[in-house]
């Protein structure tokens, strides 16, 4: 699934970013393959979406999270 | 002999750098431009032991040396730039406690240029609260570095920084990994090709999209060809240097740091839970909105009209004091009136600026840009363009100065460009009194129309405001694909010295740089005014006197019609005359023309100007409201300030750029006269346009 359809609360590993659609910048925020992700917030019509990528928090569109993969983490 | 060396302070946004900044430098700071850019430039000078001296410059915050922006830009021109002034003895990385992985990749990809480098790590005042341990020597050896353990807010660790910087010499210029593994055989052909050139160097070159100064262009040029890999090649090899980076760090940090997330406590989530709510979000942030409104434009109104009249009272003094003559009344009516036309403006900017700093500080506007990005987006603005639109409805000069923080350089743009738009406190004395010649008293659903008028009139300022910024999103176009990716930074207690200091500089910024252009034009504005050609002016005195002989004037009557007829045969009112053929389709006299030309200088200059053409002589509101009640329509007869002819004299104003200050303060953000030419002729021509269609509709 992709980081668009998590869910608020719940975890989990980015498995694969396209780098091609994604700004280095993000990269360089911590949002790289193996690294956690956690929804903290949404804003309205869940856009933008307020992240913790590996303990950093940040908030990105929802244009920009459908292209970050990731697997939700049972706990 | 003092020795000064150049020090770069370097670190991601929201790490306290700028309270480091201030902790060293104190007052003895200057903020300027980078040439040719409108990039702050904050330089400092800080005294260290044994008589050295250091030349500290502020970079602009960034994540890494891979530029998304102009002030990125200026970071890593500035540090690749070695026969540069400004080329760093010294770097000082500035990193935050509880960031420290992520604060860390820009820091190795510092030391990769070979400049000794620093690390300051900040807020450790937050460590036991959020349960992190360091072992500061392993990470200096680790780091290759000297380690800075401070605490700005609570003052520490300062003294030992300056230690440090005094110790330049012995710091480490070696990189702490080696990049160039991630793809060895490129990176050795590049080494061969350049041999006299730093590796990571020629690497950022080769990746920058970002267009390069004109330092030594002649490397770049030949790294041009060089461009074995395409473009998606290069981004893939970033993603590599940035996991490669990450995977060091991470190493570095499992030995160096403890985090003991059982004593870990986070302020964070419940604030957030409540101020970036559906709901509560929005209202908390309505009402901080109110607060602020509230204070520019009722709050500062008292120091305002302090300085008002104080102003007055020294024009009126050195009237009285100095002999009659030119000179006296041009400092007294020109260079002391236009002073104190731009110190008028300081209460209101202090004020938006306290807050605006306050709010930045504390973190809270990176929830603002979260919960406003949606609906701003749509219009071209950011979530930071509510703050500068939402204040100028007090005034549009502290608004556009408050652009600053617009990261993406066409949100800023736009944003300067359609504030004015909204109905800012100049424009309210003229509203006031058109509303209450034309528009009648009647109430309808318990709202008079009078009050009714007025707030339509504050709706179309917005509407136009954000109707114009979404037509100049759709002409600008996606030239720059603009990522949103905003930091939520933790929230913090505001200091109190960084926010006095951001009140000062922009206060400052705006005396000197804006200023000047004011003065300049309320100057010209004056001579136009106050000096005539011919006889008409000249002879003023002798020809009223003549003319009311008969009528038994008292001295101040007399002298009203005086100055009455000086300004109608002023340079200013031959332009009013001049201007009437335009203006009579909009159903204006020459009269009108007059204060609409001297209202140049600011929009409420408007009421005054027609109260000395109809030498009223008192500022009295009913008293002018009277007078233009009886004034009649040379040509077609009947009142001259009928609904029609209101109404349309309402709009231009609403739409028209009548203000030289927002036309200065535009040129000094914008660092062009460009766009305030625009904003003048198609704003004044807009509202041009709609008066003359109002007035042709309803007459």
């Amino acid at each position: 699934m992709t980081l668009a359809e998590l869910k608020r609360g719940q975890q989990a590993i980015i498995t694969d970013v396209s780098s091609i659609h994604i700004p280095l910048k993000l990269l360089e925020m911590g949002c790289l393959p193996g690294n956690s992700v956690e929804l903290v917030q949404v804003a309205p019509f869940a856009d933008p979406m307020y992240l913790n990528i590996n303990g950093s928090h940040l908030a990105i569109r929802k244009e920009t999270a459908i292209h970050i993969i990731i697997e939700t983490v049972h706990e | 002999m003092s020795k000064q060396i150049n020090v770069a302070l370097i670190g991601n946004p929201n790490t306290g750098k700028t309270s480091v900044f201030n902790a060293l430098t104190g007052l003895n700071q200057k903020v300027g431009n980078y040439p040719g850019i409108t990039v702050e430039k904050k330089e400092g000078i800080c005294k260290l032991p044994r008589g050295v001296k250091a030349h500290i410059i502020d970079l602009p915050g960034t994540y890494s040396l891979n530029a998304s922006s102009l002030d990125e830009n200026v970071v890593i021109e500035l540090l690749l730039n070695k026969n540069g002034k400004d080329y760093p003895d010294l770097a000082v990385v500035v990193s935050d406690v509880e960031n420290l992985k992520r604060n860390l990749l820009l820091f190795t990809q510092i030391k990769d240029l070979e400049i000794p480098t620093i690390l300051v790590i900040n807020m450790s005042d937050r460590m036991a609260y959020k349960g992190i341990t360091l072992d500061i020597a392993y990470l200096e050896k680790e780091l290759k570095t000297k380690i800075a353990l401070i605490s700005t807010r609570k003052n520490k660790g300062i003294s030992e920084l300056k230690e440090l910087l005094t110790h330049y010499k012995e710091i480490s210029a070696e990189p702490c990994l080696n990049a160039s593994e991630i793809d060895t055989s490129y990176f050795n052909n590049l080494r061969k090709a350049f041999p006299n050139q730093l590796l990571y160097k020629l690497w950022l070159v080769i990746t920058q999209d970002v267009n390069f100064g004109k330092t030594d262009r002649k490397t770049y040029d030949a790294v041009e060809d060089f461009k074995t890999k395409s473009k998606a090649d290069l981004k893939r090899l970033q993603q590599k240097e940035t996991i490669k980076r990450y995977q060091f760090i991470n190493e570095t940090l499992k030995k160096g740091q403890t985090i003991d997330l059982k004593s870990a406590k986070d302020l964070r989530i419940k604030l957030d839970r409540i101020l970036t709510h559906k709901v509560w979000g929005y209202l908390i942030f309505a009402v901080i909105l109110l607060t602020i409104f509230q204070a520019i434009y009722d709050w500062s109104s008292v120091p305002m009209d302090f300085i008002d009249s104080s102003f007055a009272a020294l024009s009126e003094w050195v009237k009285v004091t100095l002999p009659e003559g030119a000179f006296t009344n041009l400092l007294a009516e020109g260079i002391i009136s236009g002073l104190g036309g731009i110190v008028i403006f300081i209460p209101q900017i202090a004020f938006l600026f306290l807050f605006i700093s306050i709010l930045e500080e504390s973190g809270y506007m990176s929830r603002v840009v979260f919960l406003m990005d949606r609906i701003m987006r749509r219009f071209g603005l950011s979530g930071k363009s509510v703050v500068p639109l939402i204040s100028g409805t007090a005034c549009a000069i502290p608004a556009i100065m408050a652009t600053r923080n617009i990261e993406s350089w066409k949100e800023r743009l736009i944003t300067i460009l359609v504030t004015p738009f909204t109905t800012c406190s100049a424009r309210l004395p003229v509203y006031l009194i058109i509303i209450a010649l034309v528009i009648p008293e009647g109430r309808v659903l318990g709202l008079s129309y009078q009050a009714l008028t007025l707030m339509l009139l504050y709706l179309i300022g917005f509407g136009a405001a954000v109707g114009s910024a979404w037509i100049l999103h759709k002409i600008m176009g996606q030239k720059s694909k603009s990522f949103f990716v905003v930091e939520m930074p933790n929230y913090k207690l505001p200091l109190l010295k960084n926010v006095a200091l951001t009140v000062l500089e922009k206060t400052k910024a705006f005396v000197f740089g804006a200023g000047k252009i004011i003065l300049a034009i309320s100057i010209v504005l004056w001579f136009l005014a106050s000096y005539g050609p011919g006889d008409n002016f000249n002879n003023a005195e002798n020809i009223v006197t003549e003319k009311y002989a008969s009528q038994n004037l008292s001295e101040d009557e007399l002298n009203q019609k005086i100055e009455s007829q000086k300004l109608e045969h002023s340079y200013i009112g031959i332009a009013g005359h001049a201007i009437e053929p335009a203006i009579r389709p909009l159903g204006y006299d020459w009269k009108i023309g007059i204060a609409i030309v001297s209202s140049f200088a600011a929009r409420e200059v408007f009421v005054g100007t027609l109260a000395t053409i109809y030498s009223v002589g008192s500022d009295e509101e009913e008293t002018i409201k009277n007078r233009m009640a009886g004034e009649v329509n040379p040509i077609l007869g009947g009142p001259l300030f009928n609904f029609a002819s209101g109404i349309s004299l309402l709009l231009f104003y609403a739409f028209a750029m009548q203000c030289m200050s927002t036309l200065a303060i535009v040129k000094k953000e914008t660092n062009s006269w460009k766009w305030p030419l625009y904003q003048l002729v198609i704003m004044s021509g807009f509202a041009y346009l709609v008066a003359l269609v109002a007035y042709q509709v309803l007459i």
